[in-house]
């Protein structure tokens, strides 16, 4: 049952409430850095890295610090500054120990702290979490639900730098060239992902 | 940069240098607030509010906070006056609370405020900050009304909650039309930029605030790419 209702919450994640397609955030680098496919990718893995790290700590910190002493409205400060500070920690490591890796994900980590997608995640999985029903989320369903969020910004990205690919050579509209036709192609990648609504729920009936 | 008069600090944002039109910042709540005009207002309001509170403040303590450590304290500035708005809307306006959800909190990491922060407040004296702030906000505002009456108009049929269409295009209040509808604006606003003989934004990285930090790499290779593509 509760390895079922993980596998839900991540497809769920990726496919029906893709956070950049279905909820509108971390618009900004869909945008931004979808033109190439490396880039793409790049990103995409750093905002993973992220937003699952950022998970793991704002999610003890929430449920076990500011909710028994009554300080939930602190949560915005609190969650941005967690984010801010782990993000400059992971530069800090990734530049000291792994500088391959800081090579080619570390370009993207001073944009992650402003994404609004980390900070979506980390706020929103909290409202899924209510201890008088079945379907609270665990600290496992938290993290399963982060990396899930940070696959289906892959997924998305990716599309949509084909996408981009494509347009390249087309022939458009001059008014249209630039960031109005990709808007017009994100609008069409979005309505791809309607397609989805329902999919997890039939496929994986909770309870 | 020439000398603006006070009045030319608030006007700018509106239709010049509107934030979310020309500059192409705070994409995330202009795609997602606005499929009824309300929201679209709600959502204005609060930011407004948080925009002209913290670049008064910021612009306050510009010459204490160091260059080094300016952008994690203008954060932490802004989600102080964020949770500040929080708390009221929630007090006074849960209906408005309700349906901006997320997006609320989300005020936070709003590339324009940040913007605003960083390339107006954090160089400007107090009066000016405030404008500045404030015309951004009444920019800000204006492109998410004018989203919200269009996608509340086409997708449920009325405006303002009052029905006036007798039809209703159910896409353009989901996430497509969303898209859908910006773009359109967006190449509208091109357009009527070109007319006037200015120069059309390419990328989102111009008007992105962290642009100064990865100038040096990413950034500076997209803008290449983009005056590339523009001749």
């Amino acid at each position: 049952m509760l390895i079922k209702s993980l596998v839900a919450v991540f497809l769920a994640a990726i496919l029906t409430e893709n956070y950049v397609l279905s909820k509108f955030l971390g618009i900004c680098p869909f945008l931004g850095v979808s033109k190439k496919l490396n880039t793409a990718v790049g990103m995409s893995v750093a905002v993973t890295f992220v937003m699952v790290l950022a998970t793991a700590v704002t999610f003890p910190i929430y449920t076990y610090l500011l909710v028994p002493m009554g300080m939930e409205y602190l949560q915005t400060v609190l969650f941005i500054l967690v984010i801010a500070g782990l993000v400059q920690l992971v530069e800090i490591v990734l530049r000291k120990y792994i500088p391959s890796l800081y090579n080619s994900l570390g370009i993207y980590l001073p944009l992650i702290t402003t994404n609004c997608a980390v900070l979506g995640v980390t706020m929103l999985v909290l409202q899924k979490v209510d201890s008088t029903t079945a379907y609270t989320y665990t600290y496992g369903h938290a993290l399963v639900n982060a990396f899930g969020a940070g696959i289906g910004f892959l997924v998305a990205m990716v599309m949509f730098a084909g996408v981009r690919g494509r347009l390249e050579s087309a022939d458009i509209p001059k008014s249209l060239k630039g960031l109005p036709i990709t808007l017009v192609a994100a609008a069409l990648v979005s309505l791809s992902f309607l397609g989805f609504a329902g999919f997890v729920d039939k496929l994986i009936p909770l309870g | 940069m020439a000398k603006r008069s006070l009045f030319q600090e608030f006007s700018k944002g509106i239709i010049k240098e509107n934030p979310v039109l020309c500059l192409v910042l705070g994409t995330c709540p202009t795609l997602a607030v606005t499929t009824s005009a309300f929201n679209a207002i709600g959502m204005g309001v609060a930011a407004t509010a948080v925009l002209v509170c913290s670049n008064a403040v910021i612009s306050l303590l510009r010459k204490v906070i160091p260059d080094k450590v300016r952008i994690p304290a203008y954060i932490t500035i802004i989600a102080g006056f964020v949770s500040v708005v929080q708390m009221l809307v929630k007090a006074f306006a849960p209906a408005i609370n309700a349906s901006l959800g997320i997006f609320l909190p989300l005020i936070v990491v709003n590339c324009i405020i940040l913007g605003r922060a960083e390339m107006f407040a954090g160089k400007n004296p107090v009066l000016p900050s405030i404008l500045d702030g404030l015309g951004m906000g009444v920019g800000f505002t204006a492109a998410l009304l004018c989203m919200g009456i269009i996608r509340e108009l086409l997708g449920s049929g009325s405006v303002f909650g009052v029905q006036v269409l007798p039809f209703q295009i159910l896409i353009f209040i989901l996430p497509p039309g969303g898209f859908f509808v910006f773009g359109m604006l967006i190449m509208l606003a091109n357009k009527l930029n070109t007319r006037a003989g200015k120069k059309v934004k390419t990328t989102p990285c111009d008007g992105c605030p962290m642009a100064k930090n990865c100038a040096d790499k990413k950034c500076a290779d997209m803008k290449k790419e983009a005056t590339v593509n523009a001749d």
